[in-house]
């Protein structure tokens, strides 16, 4: 039991790497642990074929698909299997899905190692996938054909069946698999016409539907090892502190309590059950040393980041002189906008499984990073990275938190302290209060505008934490991280004269990335600046755009979309007001209006209809592109309307759900999305529709009460 | 001492003390996880079971309060997703990272037992306890109006709808896009 499920890597598996994907990813062979188990029994016939890295058959015919993603709720886990399957052309309902163990084959090319995020899934697997599909297609006709002792191009394929029509004869690729196995990979085979889909394109129900309604569906809190003992870890709650010293006598005085161990980032207290270790948690006397970060304050950080804006920034976009049309402009308007640190409140808490033995090293974790799992826990345990297994579950939410390497590191390190499989669990006041947030950010903005009230000059500089540095240290060049400046760098707007600038500032919070990454807080900057340059050239902000955005064509298709499906043009009932913004994230691009009322004697704004355009490319699952369009507007509207995480004395404030709220079914508005048809490549749909609904809502309130949103989140004052 | 109720039509007896909430108590010493952690304040409703019929946060409700009641969690709605509102989630399609679904579709069947037919303002009263970090709210609503719906045809002689029904349903179809 304690080997895990997944063994076959390095043994039997990729042994054939003959097809280099177009990303350069080979086309290995995979042979799950689970399989092999079955392999072992000499009797067991059922072991199902390896036609490739991605791609199993059995026997009965059942096809399983390797999913080398993680599947956080984005509903990826179909869209890759819709990608193999529009090649391989399989029975849709033959499918089953297992999670990929962490090796170099399913490496995202987006990041140079085994991961999920920045939207880069469906980009970067449809390649790939389409590819190792036509290649196993191809491998099962030529089986049958073999056997039937025909020319291959005499056979065709219909739902994961071979037919060869002028002997009326026909096989089922479960019958043919493991002949196909044995044949050489063949390179470059044809792709499908677009125009032949019967998969791609079209409204698919999410295959892990099913285990979401009984409870079946394994996250990485649910998973049970023999012999598994739970812990929770008391960490500083000053950002850089550590233990000083600590006495474990009252924790260990608490029934179910097994045991107290001090690790890199805190104390452990393990017991045989999530609660008790929670209570002996609570028991236990810890010193901290709270380090150096100890008095900073959100007023201090604020404060710090005002005082950057008149240093040198380094420069991520310059095109024309923008000082000096500034002061030649007609008019000039001036703002300051400030976004605050957010945490992901993931609704799975954080959490991981470790089980440590001397030759191994097992994990089972909602990581959306799998390489990096693989590369701690070996490391830790002063293993090589392929004796250490990393068993991905379903992720209860990834939102980028759970890239992170700190769960890992912890069920590590527990597990090897005291030799036995633990589960770590993080309370919710944990996780809200060792996040790794999106970074607060300040940024000061100013424009332009000649006699005709068009816009001739646009600077924006910005101070914040940079989270590749802190992720990745040396990886940004000249000072400026990209990320930092998203959202603005790329502004979309006819402006001949564009400065932005960027000047790191780190005032000791972990930054990490959080869904839709620099543009949540740059996309609220810039698309509220536009329309504060509109209002002061006296122009409509959708017209206003609009002219700007001539040589933006996917841009302003988006935003035509979203003004015709909102009725832009027509006016609205009395007490509704409404606000527009568009913007690309990832290569994708979505526009948004949002409709509210405001009371302004009850000084609350509600939200009552959201229309969102987006164009992404080709649609590989259109239901799921309007799935993520709703979520990432709720994930939006909430840290527009409440969140915000606050520092002081160096600890974060917000510890829950009743002080750090998200948005509830009863403020939920309707959302209608709308998906502009492209035959562009696929690009991703996550995390796009959260950065424009932050700065349309803004919009909208200001045409209700005149005034301008330039901190978030919203408050009762702003609404008055 | 040991503490009995029944989860799911079976008797069970554990011995753990007798504060531990039974949220814990069914995750960790039965090995039942379907009901999820979330919060453990009653703020999130990912913890939601039945206990004799009520709605019930598990992650406030200390076990001792629940010797000789009956209990109900996700896994024993049914055996294979026939129940109406499991039916009505798959239909909608509902779940995206799925980790607050148990304690959603708990709410959504106390709230029908109570109320065959709740317009949209009662559905957005019952379920306002639930977070949906993924924002599946919108596709809530739509579900608990369809399972209201299969509730009600299903007064009458209902046809079997087992596992494999569901499982077909993956299969092509629309899943509700705009
Ligand atoms: S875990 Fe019980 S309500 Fe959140
Ligand atoms: S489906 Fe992810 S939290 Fe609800």
């Amino acid at each position: 039991m304690s080997a895990g499920t997944i063994t076959g890597i390095g043994r039997r598996s990729f042994l054939k790497t003959g097809v280099a994907g177009a990303a350069g990813l080979a086309i290995g062979f995979y042979l799950p642990g689970r399989f092999e188990a079955l392999a072992a029994e000499p009797a067991a016939a059922a072991t199902p074929a390896s036609l490739n890295a991605w791609m199993l058959i059995s026997p009965n015919d059942d096809v399983t698909i390797v999913i080398d993603k993680s599947e956080m709720g984005q509903g990826i886990l179909t869209a890759l299997c819709m990608m193999a399957a529009e090649e391989l052309d399989c029975d849709w309902k033959k499918i089953r899905t297992e999670f990929a163990p962490a090796a170099k084959e399913y490496f995202n090319p987006a990041f140079g190692m085994q991961g999920t995020g920045g939207s880069s899934s469906v980009r970067s697997s449809w390649d790939p996938m389409r590819k190792a599909g036509a290649a196993a297609h191809d491998m099962l006709l030529q089986a049958a054909a073999t056997q039937w002792n025909v020319d291959k191009s005499a056979c065709r394929t219909e739902n994961g069946v071979i037919y060869h029509d002028a002997s009326k004869r026909k096989l089922t690729y479960g019958s043919v698999a493991e002949a196909a196995s044995k044949l050489p990979v063949p390179q470059d085979v044809p792709l499908k016409d677009p125009k032949q889909y019967r998969i791609v394109g079209k409204p698919t129900k999410r295959l892990d539907t099913p285990d979401k309604v009984n409870g079946r569906a394994e996250f990485g809190i649910d998973v049970r090892r023999s012999e598994m003992v739970y812990a929770v870890v008391a960490r500083c709650p000053v950002f850089g502190g550590k233990v000083a010293s600590f006495d474990a006598t009252k924790a260990k005085a608490v029934p179910g309590v097994k045991n107290v161990v001090e690790i890199s980032r805190g104390v452990a207290v393990i017991a045989n059950n999530t609660w008790s270790a929670m209570q002996g948690r609570r028991a236990l006397d810890v010193k901290w040393d709270e380090g150096p970060n100890a008095a900073a304050s959100s007023a201090s950080i604020s404060q710090l980041f005002a005082d950057q804006m008149s240093k040198p920034g380094a420069e991520a976009r310059k095109e024309g002189d923008a000082a000096s049309a500034l002061i030649g402009a007609k008019q000039n308007i001036v703002a300051v906008y400030e976004a605050p640190y957010l945490a992901h409140a993931t609704m799975e808490p954080i959490n991981c499984t470790a089980d440590v033995r001397a030759d191994r090293v097992d994990v089972w974790a909602p990581t959306q990073f799998q390489t990096v799992a693989q590369g701690t826990a070996a490391k830790i345990c002063g293993l090589k990275p392929e004796n250490a297994f990393i068993h991905t579950t379903y992720l209860g939410g990834g939102f980028g938190r759970k890239a992170g390497a700190d769960f890992i590191i912890e069920a590590v390190e527990i597990s090897k302290a005291i030799g036995k499989p633990v589960k770590l669990t993080w309370s919710r006041e944990d996780d809200t209060q060792h996040d790794y947030y999106r970074p607060a950010s300040y940024a000061k903005m100013a424009g332009g505008l000649d006699p005709d009230g068009w816009p001739v000059a646009w600077t924006t500089r910005i101070a914040c934490s940079s989270i590749m540095e802190a992720w990745f240290p040396g990886s940004t060049k000249n000072n400026l991280d990209p990320t930092s400046v998203e959202g603005v760098a790329n502004l979309p707007y006819a402006i001949p004269n564009i400065q932005v600038d960027y000047v790191r500032t780190e005032p000791g919070i972990p930054v990490g990335f959080w869904r839709s990454v620099g543009a949540s807080q740059n996309g609220f900057f810039s698309e509220c600046f536009m329309d504060e340059l509109a209002a002061a050239g006296k122009k409509d902000p959708y017209e206003f755009r609009r002219h700007l955005l001539n040589k933006s064509q996917r841009q302003l298709g988006v935003l035509d979309l979203v003004a015709e499906k909102a009725g832009w043009d027509k006016p609205l009932s009395a007490g509704r007001y409404r606000g527009i913004a568009v913007l690309e994230a990832f290569q994708s691009f979505a526009a948004q209006v949002v409709e509210i009322s405001v009371d302004r004697k009850a000084r609350s704004v509600n939200v009552h209809r959201v229309v969102c355009a987006v164009d992404v490319g080709r649609v590989v699952n259109p239901a799921n592109i309007v799935m993520q369009a709703e979520s990432a507007i709720v994930y939006g509207l909430s840290s527009a309307l409440y969140g915000e995480i606050t520092i002081e004395g160096g600890r974060v404030k917000q510890t829950n759900f009743n002080n750090y709220p998200v948005l509830r079914i009863d403020a939920m508005p309707v959302i209608e999305t709308y998906i502009v048809p492209s035959e562009e490549k696929p690009t991703g749909a996550g995390e796009l529709a959260v950065p424009p609904v932050v700065p349309a809502l803004c919009n909208a309130i200001f045409t209700a009460t005149g005034k301008r949103i330039r901190r978030l989140p919203i408050r009762a004052e702003d609404l008055a | 001492m040991a503490i009995q109720f029944i989860v799911n039509g079976k008797q069970q007896s554990v011995d753990v003390p007798p504060n531990m909430p039974l949220l814990w108590v069914l995750r960790d010493t039965l090995g039942m996880t379907g009901t999820k952690f979330g919060c453990g304040m009653a703020l999130c409703g990912a913890c939601t079971v039945q206990i004799d019929g009520d709605a019930t946060r598990s992650c406030i409700t200390p076990v001792s309060s629940v010797a000789g009641k009956k209990i109900t969690t996700i896994e024993g709605l049914s055996s294979d997703r026939s129940h109406p509102v499991q039916r009505a989630w798959i239909e909608v399609d509902v779940p995206q990272c799925g980790y607050c679904q148990s304690g959603q579709i708990m709410s959504a069947v106390s709230l029908l037992a109570k109320n065959a037919k709740p317009s949209d303002t009662e559905i957005d009263d019952a379920m306002k306890g639930n977070i949906c970090r993924c924002g599946t709210y919108q596709r809530i609503r739509e579900a608990v109006h369809r399972a209201a719906d299969l509730h009600k045809t299903e007064a009458k002689p209902s046809r079997p709808h087992g596992t494999e029904d569901a499982l077909e349903e993956r299969a092509l179809r629309a899943g509700g896009a705009a």
